[in-house]
């Protein structure tokens, strides 16, 4: 193989893994521009949607066949079923801190990720679980490339969830509620805007997105485990924070270019694939060193 | 911060408000340390090595989170680095334990500042995604790295001479760690009362003001880090010579949860309250051995049961 054929093929799948990424980092940014708070828990909601994917897989493919049907079936209801479980994090242990020293609200916040993981490893012993989804391995041969179907329709999902999120923010009510929201939530209720509600709809698409990153990664991967979301939290975070924490169009230019520099960077010599994470983690460090605003995020004013 | 209401327990731990009755306490309790191996026997003393490693780890990011306020989700970090220097340098370039110390010391100053330099300018949430990274970096770069002995780690690392008396038996090493306990107590004690740690006082407490009163914040919150650090390379370095092997799972995030665990449960800030944590933290799992792998989860439900209805910990500082 060429270099160049290298760099496309790496290309695919730093679109794919930013993917990902954005989905997850959605979630991140939205819920912390809502509330100001970075939920640890975000990565293992991901994991908790891989896991209803797999358990709605696994009744639903008899009737549909494992195929896409299947898992597209299987990524709607996780969807729906991690989004309550989004509101519910939110009211049982979010909402009683809200004016809690930051220390306490960040602890209880960790204490709910436990919560989740520590639970999923109880029921499940820790065990892979097997996705058991088919997706075949057809794809298009581009001549110096091949893209898999698979890759396409995952990129395309992404992406078509992304444009629906983005309509949803700067068209409808809701949407210039939460955008009002993160500018001044005192303010807004004093407007008559029922904040609480508008906090529930954030966590519930928050946590809709990414649980259907966390179906499709378990579909695409081929499993699920418990530990799943822990990385994938803190690289979200990462591509949150690239982008420029609190900002939408961040989150997703911020996945898409995690996605895309750690593809590469495992490319360079002496930079093996085991050294993947770290690399992510050095770009975490350089960006909160030298633009910790992120590519689109405001500077943010303290408060004094 | 609410007033801790009155029933059975608080007036309980309202008895030791006293000096004169908590340094009573204190004797008994280091009394008690120095006989507890001979009346328990040698499966208990293991169990209670643990517990003070526990204690002094704990006191470490009690500094951290409890005095400045900082959440670190990275703790086994430094006692990773502490432990791998000291199996580095007695292992593989054959140096006496007691020379590598000051190593140990050096290289978690040096994590502790390239780590917190860059995070402490920032929100605090920032600081705690990021030591949470680096503890998984410090783990990854274990298992990957040659020296370090891969995944397999170091094994067979020379237990220490001080002075003649070669420390090799668990009872031994059982009083080594009282001593260190002790240590780790008194140090605690004697920074909360400096000017440093009101300084960390200030800066938990309202940030903004501690900075027109002319505190050097990032300095004063570095300094919290970095103190912590030194506290938790001294226990990795301990804890290497005691087992005389040490793996990168040793260092994972569950250990990290673990020793955050024992601040926060017992009470952030307050000594006794931390070292009360770090014993629930070893010996439940000792009394409950039926529970198994529901250890982790019940951790976990305890403590977000903490935050939620008693979030100063179960023995919290008094009116603050």
């Amino acid at each position: 193989m060429s270099v160049f054929d290298i760099f496309l093929q790496q290309l695919v799948n730093g679109l794919v893994l930013g993917s990902f990424y954005a989905l997850v980092a959605l979630g991140y940014t939205m819920i912390y521009g809502v509330v100001k708070l970075l939920n640890f828990a975000h990565g293992d909601v991901y994991m908790v949607g891989g896991f209803v994917g797999f358990l709605v897989l696994s009744v639903v493919a008899p009737m549909v066949g494992p195929g896409w049907t299947g898992v597209a079936v299987s990524m709607v209801v996780a969807m729906i079923a991690v989004g309550f479980l989004g509101v519910v994090i939110q009211r049982v242990a979010y909402q009683p801190m809200l004016n809690a020293p930051r220390l306490s609200i960040l602890i209880t916040a960790l204490a709910v990720s436990l919560v989740l993981q520590n639970g999923v490893l109880t029921l499940t012993h820790g065990q892979y679980q097997p996705m058991g989804a088919d997706l075949g391995f057809g794809g298009v041969n581009l001549g110096l490339l091949f893209i898999s179907y698979n890759q396409m329709i995952l990129v395309g999902t992404a992406a078509a969830l992304m444009i629906a999120l983005e309509l949803f923010v700067s068209r409808t009510q809701y949407g210039r509620a939460m955008r009002a929201i993160s500018i001044d939530k005192d303010m807004c209720r004093l407007m008559g805007i029922n904040v609480t509600a508008v906090i529930a709809v954030t966590f519930f698409i928050g946590s809709a997105l990414a649980a259907a990153a966390g179906t499709m990664a378990g579909a695409y991967y081929g499993s699920v485990w418990y530990f799943m979301g822990f990385l994938i939290g803190i690289k979200a975070f990462t591509a949150a924070v690239i982008g420029g924490i609190g900002s939408i169009p961040g989150a997703m230019l911020g996945g898409l270019i995690l996605g895309l520099l750690e593809s590469f960077g495992t490319q360079i010599p002496g930079i093996g694939s085991e050294w993947k994470d770290v690399f992510s983690f050095a770009v975490l460090i350089l960006v909160l060193v030298l633009k910790p605003t992120g590519l689109l995020g405001k500077s943010e004013q303290e408060r004094m | 911060m609410a007033q801790p209401r009155s029933n059975a327990f608080n007036n309980i731990i309202a008895q030791f408000d006293e000096p004169w009755k908590r340094y009573a306490a204190f004797a008994v309790i280091v009394a008690l340390l120095l006989i507890a191996p001979i009346s328990l026997g040698p499966y208990a003393t293991v169990i209670l090595t643990n517990a003070l490693l526990y204690v002094v780890l704990a006191l470490g990011l009690n500094v951290v989170v409890g005095y400045a306020g900082l959440l670190d989700l990275g703790y086994a970090a430094f006692f990773a680095v502490g432990a791998y220097t000291v199996g580095i340098l007695t292992h593989t370039f054959g140096l006496d334990f007691w020379l590598t110390l000051p190593f140990a010391v050096g290289a978690a100053m040096i994590a502790g500042v390239i780590i917190g330099t860059p995070t402490l300018r920032l929100r605090s949430d920032y600081l705690a995604i990021v030591t949470l990274g680096f503890g998984e970096i410090v783990r990854f770069s274990a298992r990957n790295m040659e020296i370090t002995g891969g995944a397999s780690g170091i094994s067979g690392i020379q237990q220490p001479w001080l002075f003649g008396w070669h420390i090799n038996t668990p009872f031994e090493f059982y009083y080594v760690f009282v001593v260190l306990a002790i240590i780790a107590v008194i140090v605690s004690v004697r920074l909360q009362h400096s000017r440093l740690g009101r300084a960390w006082l200030y800066v938990r407490h309202d940030e903004d003001a501690a900075e027109a009163m002319g505190i050097d914040t990032v300095r004063v919150k570095l300094a919290a880090y970095v103190i912590g650090a030194i506290f938790g390379s001294i226990s990795g370095a301990f804890f290497a010579v005691n087992l005389g092997a040490i793996s990168p799972e040793s260092f994972s995030f569950q250990q990290s949860v673990l020793i955050l665990m024992a601040v926060i449960l017992g009470g952030m800030g307050k000594i006794p309250g931390v070292i009360l944590g770090a014993f629930i933290v070893v010996l439940a799992p000792e009394l409950l051995r039926d529970l198994g792998e529901y250890r982790l989860l019940l951790f976990a439900v305890g403590l977000l049961l903490i935050m939620l209805f008693r979030p100063s910990g179960i023995w919290p500082v008094r009116g603050k």
